[in-house]
């Protein structure tokens, strides 16, 4: 614990500073990039924006209200200023499907998706950590196998195809859980979404029934992302808590007679702790990718679902916009992550 | 007749006594030629891949996939397009191996002809994205500078979306079809090659034998193309072969939104798609193609390992 807290010293904190600074200048760089790709997506790789807004039928009165509108007699680097100058403010332009802003389209969806990835995280964290360190310990045993087993299966099955064998089984063929959606339907709209959160909503409302419908609900999705997360955090766990095991000091502990869990579970893991955080991190982020999926099979009203039917609708500011937030999270994680490495890791400043 | 057959294992008898007498020369502590050197090398590579059957089993199936592709007319008993509106959602039976799909066609050949899409995907795209990855990583780990932080720059910008969602976005703008599927695959597949040849030339880049070659008066393009780039290939064939089920899982993604191969082409994705309506009563609609996709993608895998333990030792997990 006294390792753990020299590493607050005001020197390494300003040392981690101004590390975080020349970070926060690549990252501004990155996003800058981020924005250009969306824009070249939006302006330059479709043949003809203009028709991707407003379709075929239109008449050439629409089509060049719409042109001019869009900013498209402009020249491109005037029209990408005026992009970023309405991305910086706020405004990602409005959905053609739902008629309103797209960023707030994003805000309303969006908790429905991290209540997905966090429930999710929170299985791999629970299931894959411990299953990670004990075949780590126990090399070429049973349980190893299964770890190897489960990753690789993590690796190889398409997560669309799983979700709808688990739809298949579990609420098909056995009905133990309901099906898709993220409530049954006569419990719509009964809760106020003060949070966005259903699982929290409805305690804060006290409807109890409503609260286990949710959870019913979310079992199966969750269980899902939760597998490919445990498979990634069991495989990463165990070849880090490999390397942790080699180490001397492991050979000190068990040689003083430290009781061989404390030197497993205490002085081995915690050693491993720093680069679990970022990889949890990590993973979280791939979550998010992996819920676009998830949310078409199992109809789930996040960002993933609010994606695809934008995609299925040609509605490309929504497309866009949903794509240059998931960007923007994925590098805010990825930042996120480095700079409790650095903070954490004395090596690594 | 019979002296073909004859004449085929005397063929077989030679080339194993052949290689019999080639075991010592392969294995020699004192190779004559530089060929003989690699030539043994290869060969204790290879001792080492048969020694893992997963890989093994895995570049068995690879290898059936792409027979199954090459003889897809033969192989399939039925028109995999070719609707039957009287057999639709038939069970599995002796004429219809995997049943029929919600328009009477043969759920077994329509697979076997999506091997060939499956394999027309991973093709491309490993022909569109290895290339782009090695030039940009070489060319950035050998001038460093200003050019390695452009590179990497951009590089990080592609590494800064999720893939799928990336590939997304410009199947969007571009329009849903496999041609379509493939490049967005390809764009968002790049950066990591990009990273691994950079990283390998990083270590490449100052050692002695690019000295005396530069010293000789090589320039960049020859030293990189001929000296730099040959000693990325095998992390980099280790990696493209690890990313092939993720390719294969986008692609299959892509199909099963209705972005990639568009009705009525048998691509896996879009048949778990369609046979999505009918789980209910219909086991074999989804099971059948998911199966084929996960198979293929884990014996890229299975192969992919085999090959790091080979090819790339330094890399553990």
């Amino acid at each position: 614990m006294k390792v753990m807290l020299n590493v607050f010293t005001p020197r390494s904190l300003s040392k981690a500073f101004k590390q975080t600074i020349r970070l926060v200048a690549i990252v501004g760089v990155t996003f800058l990039g981020l924005l250009l790709v969306t824009f070249l997506i939006g302006r330059v790789v479709p043949i003809d924006p203009v028709l991707a807004v407003v379709g075929d039928k239109a008449s050439a009165d629409v089509y060049d209200r719409v042109r001019l509108e869009m900013g498209l007699h402009l020249p491109l680097w005037q029209q990408f200023f005026i992009y970023l100058k309405n991305v910086v403010s706020g405004d990602l332009g409005i959905s053609v499907l739902t008629a309103r802003p797209v960023l707030e389209d994003i805000i309303r969806v969006f908790p429905a998706t991290l209540e997905l990835a966090f429930i999710a995280t929170l299985m791999g964290i629970f299931f894959g950590i411990p299953l990670g360190v004990f075949s780590a310990v126990h090399q070429g045993s049973f349980l190893d196998q299964v770890t190897r087993v489960i990753g690789l299966f993590g690796y190889s099955l398409p997560i669309f195809w799983l979700g709808l064998m688990g739809l298949m089984v579990f609420y098909a063929k056995l009905d133990i859980l309901p099906g898709p959606g993220r409530i049954d339907v006569f419990y719509e709209e009964i809760v106020d979404p003060v949070t966005g959160i259903m699982l929290v909503d409805s305690i804060l409302a006290g409807e109890w029934e409503i609260f286990w419908n949710a959870l019913h609900h979310i079992i199966l999705p969750a269980s899902l992302l939760g597998y490919y997360s445990m498979a990634y955090l069991s495989r990463m766990t165990r070849s880090f808590m490999m390397e942790q095991l080699r180490q001397e000091y492991v050979l000190t502990a068990r040689v003083k007679g430290i009781a061989e869990w404390r030197v497993i579970w205490g002085h081995a893991l915690g050693n491993c702790a720093i680069p679990l955080i970022t990889v949890i991190a990590l993973s979280f982020g791939t979550l998010l990718e992996g819920s676009v999926l998830t949310e078409t099979v199992f109809s789930w009203p996040g960002l993933g679902l609010y994606l695809t039917r934008s995609l299925l609708n040609a509605d490309m500011n929504a497309v866009l916009g949903s794509t240059l937030v998931v960007g923007t999270i994925f590098l805010s994680i990825n930042m996120f992550s480095d700079f409790l490495y650095k903070v954490m890791d004395p090596r690594a400043r | 007749m019979k002296d073909t057959t004859h004449s085929q294992h005397g063929g077989v008898t030679l080339k194993l006594k052949l290689l019999f007498k080639l075991k010592p020369w392969l294995l020699s502590d004192t190779p004559q030629s530089a060929f003989q050197a690699s030539a043994g090398r290869a060969y204790l590579g290879l001792l080492d891949f048969l020694n893992n059957r997963l890989a093994v089993l895995g570049l068995l199936i690879i290898l059936a996939l792409i027979s199954v592709a090459v003889f897809a007319p033969l192989i399939a008993p039925f028109d995999p397009i070719q609707t039957d509106l009287s057999n639709r959602l038939q069970p599995l039976s002796k004429t219809h191996f995997f049943g029929t799909d919600e328009m009477g066609r043969d759920i077994f050949s329509r697979i076997v002809f999506g091997s060939r899409l499956t394999l027309y995907v991973i093709g491309l795209v490993a022909i569109i994205a290895a290339p782009v990855g090695i030039m940009v990583g070489t060319v950035s780990g050998y001038f460093g500078g200003w050019v390695d932080t452009v590179l990497m720059r951009i590089t990080d910008i592609f590494l800064a979306f999720p893939k799928l969602i990336l590939a997304l976005a410009f199947v969007a703008a571009l329009g849903p079809g496999i041609e379509n599927a493939v490049i967005a695959i390809a764009i968002t597949s790049w950066p990591p090659y990009a990273r691994i040849a950079r990283a390998e030339t990083l270590t490449i880049r100052q050692s002695d034998f690019i000295n005396a070659i530069r010293l000789q008066g090589a320039g960049p393009v020859r030293i990189i193309t001929g000296h730099v780039m040959p000693l990325c290939m095998s992390s980099l064939i280790v990696r493209v072969t690890l990313d092939m089920a993720g390719i294969i899982m986008t692609a299959a993604g892509l199909g099963f939104l209705g972005l990639g191969a568009q009705p009525p082409s048998p691509e896996w994705g879009a048949m778990t798609a369609s046979g999505r309506a009918y789980i209910l009563d219909h086991w074999w609609l989804i099971t059948m193609p998911g199966t084929a996709i996960f198979m293929v993608s884990l014996s890229f895998n299975l192969l992919g390992d085999g090959l790091r333990e080979v090819l790339d030792p330094k890399s553990e997990n």
